[in-house]
Parts: structure tokens; sequence; C-alpha cells
């Protein structure tokens, strides 16, 4: 008794630390609940089946459309253009970005145009994109080139400007060039927050992708998902928006090792 | 001298000193800072001194004199206004590896173990590997912290961190080490353990040191030679030297020379803060 009451207490005191187990169980409460409400509701005949699917349906659809090889291409289709982007992307930026947060003069030339750019939406260009483009794979990848790049070259810039100057002064004392400050000052110190960027905006590329694909595509998730609300099949859109998401959580847990390997000393 | 018999340093006699040119020279040097507003600032004005080769010189003075200034524009970190610095004789024109720096902050690369740390000057003069590691083998044995080179900063205390950046700096074999504040983060225990460790460790390197501090007795345990500097603008105020033989341990706080000196610069700063008063 006097223990559970003290973690009632814990749990309504700010800022404490729970035990493991109880904070995966309330992660998987969450969840519970929302498929618990979701399962009451369309088994429950609460909402008509047209608009929304129960989860056996949408599992059935994901075995039906794995079975016949449109899920595998279209994941794949889509896979193959929110890399091509966001590596395209994060290529240019990474090193454009630590420059500008790096160099003044780099910084005051690209700062003006890119804070522009910046907040134009990027939805407003695709038809701009069709037009010059077309409707093929380089249409989707400009939409996310465009969609990620100048949030991460602001992004990263942000970064290597938070390095400690304390940091670059004690290299210099060291017997370290400009170049040296930049190769292995700068460079090494922006590396979590880089990878922390490359986390973010990562996510920002599926939702670009959808939104390219909706609009203009003959192959990718969002493609079969407005397909699929033409023919009324709820269950394959539902279908699309969870590997959606399970692609966004798996990328991302990718980027959480890959950050606890090569940059573990900032942990 | 204290009942423990302690390693004899190998220190020349302070009267050697005189013979022996200046490593340090600040020749008239001034700074001046531009207000966003457009005021002038000055942090140092026409401040000349010299601190002879292999002498510990102490910098004290109140907040705002100017003394860490004066470290980084010996370190070449900045530029002075007017007037001219020499170390070794060449005049300061950047920064260079044959200034080595300690920092009041915390400044060890975060990403880089103790041993790396202390091999970064090390490798930016592309020094064969060999000598690169008995180098490093024997800074980290002169800092006591040999069983910690393949630790990272953030694994280490505050006097640890200091104590590899000491080794850091002394590695790379410069004319003058600088440091400024380096234990004023340190809680007073630490601070003491690191003034003896680093008179133990200059007693062997015999480096040119100029430490800056506000603390009048780390200044007077320290100190060859002290520099009292006043504020509004920075200058030099008086230069005293410090006859108490060596070595010191902690117990000379209690020596009549001792507290007359510290009765002397206490004088001195207070003079200073009623003039702005």
């Amino acid at each position: 008794m006097a223990t559970q009451k003290n973690w009632v207490q814990r749990c309504l005191t700010p800022k404490v630390e729970l035990p493991r187990k109880l904070v995966l169980s309330a992660g998987m409460l969450c969840w519970l609940l929302v498929l618990g409400l979701w399962a009451g509701f369309s088994y429950g005949g609460v909402v008509p089946s047209m608009f929304l699917p129960t989860p056996g349906d949408v599992l059935a659809a994901g075995v039906r459309l794995t079975h016949d090889g449109t899920l595998g291409k279209h994941v794949l289709a889509s896979l193959e253009v929110v890399l091509i982007g966001f590596v395209v992307s994060s290529v240019v930026s990474v090193p454009l970005g630590l420059l500008m947060g790096s160099f003044r003069i780099v910084q005051a030339f690209l700062e003006p145009l890119v804070n522009f750019i910046r907040y134009l939406p990027v939805t407003s260009f695709v038809p701009l994109f069709i037009l010059w483009i077309g409707i093929g794979l380089e249409q989707r990848v400009a939409v996310i080139i465009f969609g990620v790049f100048f949030q991460q070259l602001v992004m990263i810039a942000d970064v290597s400007k938070g390095v400690q100057k304390d940091l670059i002064n004690a290299s210099y004392t060291l017997g370290a060039s400009r170049r040296d400050v930049v190769m292995h000052v700068l460079g090494p110190a922006s590396l979590p927050g880089i990878l922390d960027t490359l986390r973010v905006t990562m996510g920002w590329a599926w939702t670009y992708l959808v939104v390219a694909e909706l609009v203009a595509a003959s192959s990718g998730l969002g493609y079969i998902s407005l397909k699929a609300m033409r023919g009324f099949q709820v269950d394959v859109i539902f279908l699309a928006i969870a590997i959606i998401g399970l692609l966004g959580l798996i990328t991302d847990q990718l980027f959480r090792l890959l950050r606890l390997r090569i940059a573990a000393w900032a942990q | 001298m204290g009942a423990v018999a302690k390693k004899p340093y190998i220190m020349p006699p302070l009267s050697a000193y005189a013979e022996v040119a200046a490593r340090l020279k600040v020749d008239n040097v001034s700074l001046r800072y531009q207000s966003p507003k457009g005021e002038t600032f000055t942090a140092l004005d026409r401040v000349s001194f010299e601190v002879p080769d292999q002498q510990f010189a102490v910098i004290v003075g109140p907040s705002g004199c100017g003394k860490s200034s004066l470290l980084y524009l010996t370190a070449g970190l900045a530029e002075p206004s007017d007037g001219d610095i020499y170390v070794g004789g060449q005049k300061v024109n950047g920064p260079g590896a044959d200034r080595g720096m300690v920092f009041q902050g915390y400044t060890l690369f975060p990403w880089l173990t103790v041993r790396q740390n202390i091999e970064f000057g090390l490798k930016r003069r592309k020094l064969p590997s060999n000598e690169i590691r008995t180098i490093v083998e024997f800074y980290l044995n002169e800092v006591g912290l040999a069983k910690f080179a393949e630790h990272y900063p953030k694994q280490l205390s505050g006097g640890m961190m200091q104590r590899v950046a000491i080794a850091r700096a002394l590695a790379n074999d410069p004319q003058i080490l600088l440091m400024d504040e380096p234990f004023g983060a340190l809680d007073s225990q630490t601070r003491l353990q690191m003034q003896q460790l680093l008179l133990q460790v200059w007693g062997n390197s015999k480096k040119t040191v100029v430490f800056v501090t506000h603390d009048i007795d780390e200044a007077i345990l320290l100190a060859d030679r002290i520099y009292v500097m006043g504020a509004r603008p920075g200058h030099i105020k008086e230069i005293l030297d410090v006859p108490i033989e060596r070595p010191r341990n902690l117990d000379v706080v209690m020596e009549p020379e001792f507290i007359r000196m510290k009765r002397h610069i206490l004088g001195l700063l207070h003079d200073d803060l009623a003039e702005v008063h």
C-alpha cells in the first residue's frame, strides 16, 4: 500500500523519473486505447464501414496487396523518391550549412534569400514543378528537395553557429589552422546537431513525398491512397497511412541509433 | 619547509632571471572597443611590462581591468589597438602553437578522449606517431591521469578536465603558457590541489607562465612576480616580486611575508575600488 501511494505521488510530481516498466506500460496503454476505440467504433457499427474500416479489414488489405505484389512495388517507389530527395538535399545542405554558420560572409550572402524561400509553401510550387519537370520521379524528388533543403540549411547553420567560441580559440592556441578549425573542430562539434537536424527533416521529407504523390504520380503510397479514395477502399487508405507511419518510425530509429554510434560523446 | 619531504624542484635561482632576455614583452599596448552606440571603451591603456624567461608571472586585478584581454592579445586571439607584444623576441601576429593557453571554461574537445585531446596539437604539427605517443604518455603522467587516457571529457571532474587542458597545452612545448583563471570554476579543495600540481608541473617544465587570477592567495602562492592591475582603463599599478622561497606548499599562507604581501595587494585593489566609487 505504502509503495502504491508513493507511486501515485511520484506520477503527480513534476519532473520526477519513473521506473522503466511504468513508462513503457503508459505508452502501450495509449496505443491500446486508440486501437480499442477504433475497434469499438468500427466493429460496433458506430461509424459506417465505408468511412471507417475495421482493423481486420486493414490487415486483410495488407495481406492482399502484399500477395499480389502491389504493396511492395509502391513502398519501394516511395522509398526511392524519399531517399533520392533527402540524400541529394543533405549532401549539399550539410557542408553549405556548416559554411554558412561558420563564415559570416557566406551567411550574409545566403541568408536573405534563404529566409525568403524558406517561408514559401512548398505545395504552391507543385504546379510549377509539374509544368517544368513533368509528372515523373524528378518532379516528386524536386518537391522533397525544395521542401527540405532550405530548412536543413538554416538549421545546420544554427548548429555550427552554436559551437562554443572557446573551443575554436583553444584549437588556435594548439596550432590549428583555419582549415583545421573547420575540419577538426566545427565539423565534429556540429555532428550531433547535424544528425538531429537530419532526423527531424527526414520526417518532413515523408510529408512532402505524400503531397507530391497525391498531386501527380503513377506509383507510391500517396498514389495508391488517392486511387483507393476514388474506389471507396478506405481500408487501403488506412493501410497506406499506417505504412507511412511505420517507415517514418523505422527511419527515425535508424537515425537515433546512428547518433548513438557515431556521436556517443554527446549523449 | 613543511614536515613532509617533497621532491626537489629543479629551478634556477631567482637572480638568474636578470640575465635572461624577456620571454614576453608587452610594449605600450592599448585596447579599445567601440560600443554599438559608438562610444569608445578603453579596456587597456598603454600597458608595458616584461616577463623574464622561465618565470611564473601572475596578473591580479579586479574584474574588468583587462587582465584576461592581455592574455587573449598575447595568444594572438585578439589584436591590440595600439602597441605590440613580443614573445621570444617575435612580434605576436595571430595565434600559434608557441603560446599555449588554458582557459577559464572547459575547452576540452568533448568528442575526443583525454589522449586524443592531448594529441590534438601534436597531430596538427604532423609529428611521427611514436613521438606523439611518448609525449602524450609523459604529460598524462605529469598530471596524474594515465589511468584516464581513454576517458571522454564528460566522464571527468572539473579539476581533471583542467589537468588535461594543462597537459594539452604543455604537450606542444610552447614558449609560454598562458592561463586565464584556470581554477576559477573549481571548488576550493580542488583548487588547492591544482595549485600544488601546477607548481610541480611548472617546476619540471621550466616554462614561462603568465597566470591571470583575481584570487590574491593564489597569486602569492604561485608567483615569482605579481603584476597588480587597476581598472577603468586597465593599467599596471604595481609589480611585486614574491620573496617567499620555493618549493612552496599550502602552509605559506600563514607566513608573515605572505600576509604582508596580501595586505599590500588588498590595499592596492581597495584603492582602485575607491577611485571608481
